[in-house]
């Protein structure tokens, strides 16, 4: 088990090395170099050589890839163009509400989507499961920033109970932090939860046609228990999955649910650095953000070991 | 044992259909989205027929609620919704067919490559491993910070993105086709790789890649409409669902079926998409029913 963690982390290298590699080019396919954009349109030919110099932008491709590696190694993302401090510090000050954000609609999606595909596999082919079913279809085929918006319709517009956009930070009272989350991470956790439930209804139905469960039904076992103690628990496994995957979708699904409600997160902060051409801010998030990314899928294959007694690894 | 894997004689059915169109159009919710996707293709194609001009403008008739003059009202400078949602329709259409086509050119070539030459695998998946490595829309939206906002560019930034989903698809099928007997056959008859793999490889891994195609479509119009919404997609002026919302959003109190009507086209046409792509899933390959498919539409 040892080895395959450690085998499972050496892997996550080449990756790795692809990723800041296509951070790298992306920013150099850009159109326009850096340095004028932040000389300005009346900056002479001779301060945009000066900047240049002083980023490194004169040296040959190669060896500002090299440079490049380096300073990530040292965690180091450069400057930001427009708002004249360190990438990570902006970064930094961004992430409170996309992870606040991001947790409080998974904690929606499961809180929905579990229990929804767990009755839909208990009455399999009955009414209650259909229209489970189409619910979540027509869930999944929602974009997150569009229920975002009718909810800001409904809720704030029509019936005035929450805000109509915005943020409270945590320092002002957890309560108004969550207040102000709520129909953002609906918007968000409601999307997700129509997928969970799709997946946790499968799951449960391959499970309910394992032996151990006819076997469970054969002993007079009562049907509560069979489902709720035998075959859920198992099912629990893909389920678990598709959380920890959720976990990842949804937090690039909050760079777009934050702009509608104006949410000063991590995507606000990546749109308004596009729209402002501020490469290195642009190239940190997305690092970030991916970083993010692969340490969850790798937190979820890792899951398996402790889920799945039977899953082994050599 | 030999006499069981014998076809089926043809005779018995009746040849009037085909007999992938009556499996398909078994299931009332394929059927339904086929109807919803056809809805889609009319609009779209008959844009300039059924709506005006969606770029102009009536400022004295601007904000009016939907009537018999504006089927959806006009939008802050007086611009027809019912014209824009028609051509944002036309829009939507030309991003996914282009990145469909375009994505499984790119897909299926790095597919093919990874699953039939194992020397190239390494360095194709690893490549595609990193792409996918970062979330959709972030690394569509990097694209198109990169490449500046245009249609053309959306369509390219959206199909880097799921080339790679593509790929993944077609060399799994691959690596189980070229192990075969039939194909084992072939070889020692002497046929090339190119014919190898045009005749006999690439023919038998369609039907993931088609059921991939639906999903691929859907993904493409949700994208280019989030892209366009955050401002970072299509140019204002070009009519998309995803601008209309962004507008809209700011008159969303005076004049709710700004977000209304676009957002009802988005969804119609991604819940048809997946009505139609779930139904070609179970006809095409029943084996994955489920989880893989769920799991990779996630991913």
């Amino acid at each position: 088990m040892k080895t395959y963690v450690v085998r499972r982390l050496l892997a996550l290298l080449p990756v790795a090395l692809v990723v800041a590699t296509v951070a790298f080019v992306l920013m150099h396919l850009a159109p326009g170099d850096p340095a004028s954009v932040i000389a300005g349109p009346d900056a002479s030919r001779d301060d945009v050589q000066r900047i240049e110099k002083q980023l490194g932008l004169d040296a040959p491709m190669p060896v500002q890839l090299v440079r490049w590696y380096g300073r990530l190694v040292r965690g180091d993302l450069g400057q930001s163009i427009f708002l004249r401090k360190p990438v990570t510090d902006a970064i930094l000050d961004r992430v409170e509400p996309t992870l606040l954000l991001t947790l409080f609609a998974i904690a929606i999606s499961v809180a929905i989507g579990v229990p929804a595909g767990v009755i839909a596999a208990r009455y399999h082919d009955t009414t209650t499961d259909q229209v489970l079913m189409v619910i979540a279809l027509l869930g999944v085929s929602i974009p997150n920033f569009l229920l975002g918006l009718l909810f800001i319709l409904f809720f704030s517009v029509w019936l005035g109970w929450f805000p109509v956009a915005g943020y409270s930070p945590l320092e002002y009272g957890w309560l108004k932090t969550l207040r102000s989350l709520v129909l953002p991470a609906f918007a968000l956790g409601l999307v997700q939860s129509a997928l969970i439930a799709r997946i946790a209804r499968s799951s449960m139905l391959d499970i309910l046609r394992e032996q151990y469960i006819t076997a469970g039904r054969a002993k007079g076992l009562a049907e509560r228990a069979v489902i709720y103690k035998h075959a859920l628990k198992n099912a629990m496994i893909p389920t678990v999955t598709i959380i920890g995957i959720s976990f990842a979708i949804l937090i690039s699904g909050a760079v777009v649910v934050e702009t509608v409600f104006n949410i000063p997160g991590l995507g606000r902060l990546i749109i308004s650095a596009v729209l402002r051409r501020d490469y290195p801010v642009i190239q940190g998030v997305v690092l970030c953000i991916a970083g993010l990314y692969m340490l969850i899928n790798l937190a979820v294959d890792l899951s398996y070991l402790v889920f799945d007694p039977r899953v082994k690894y050599q | 044992m030999s006499v069981i894997a014998l076809p089926r004689p043809d005779a018995a059915r009746p040849a009037a259909r085909p007999r992938w169109l009556v499996l398909l159009t078994r299931r009332k919710t394929t059927m339904v989205g086929a109807g919803l996707m056809v809805l889609m293709l009319a609009l779209g194609v008959l844009a300039p027929v059924i709506a005006g001009n969606p770029g102009h403008m009536d400022v004295a008739g601007r904000l009016a609620a939907p009537g018999r003059a504006h089927w959806f009202g006009t939008d802050d400078v007086g611009r027809d919704v019912w014209s824009r949602v028609v051509y944002g329709a036309r829009l939507s259409l030309l991003v996914g067919v282009a990145v469909v086509v375009l994505s499984f050119v790119v897909g299926v070539a790095c597919g093919t490559v990874a699953g039939y030459y194992r020397r190239l695998d390494n360095l194709v998946m690893r490549v595609m491993d990193g792409l996918m490595a970062f979330p959709a829309i972030v690394l569509a939206i990097a694209l198109m910070a990169a490449l500046g906002p245009s249609v053309i560019n959306v369509i390219v930034a959206i199909a880097v993105v799921y080339s790679p989903r593509v790929a993944r698809v077609v060399r799994g099928s691959v690596l189980v086709i070229r192990e075969t007997a039939y194909v084992e056959a072939a070889r020692a008859l002497g046929a090339s790789d190119l014919t190898l793999l045009a005749r006999h490889v690439l023919p038998n891994c369609l039907s993931p890649v088609i059921v991939q195609g639906s999903f691929v479509f859907a993904a493409a119009v949700l994208t280019e409409a989030a892209l366009s919404f955050l401002g970072v997609g299509v140019p204002p002026y070009i009519p998309s669902w995803g601008v209309i919302l962004a507008e809209g959003r700011l008159y969303i109190q005076q004049a709710p079926w700004l977000v209304l009507y676009p957002g009802l086209a988005i969804m119609l046409t991604i819940f048809g998409l997946n009505l139609f792509g779930d139904g070609l899933r179970d006809l095409l390959d029943p084996k994955i029913r489920g989880l893989a498919t769920e799991r990779q539409r996630a991913a």
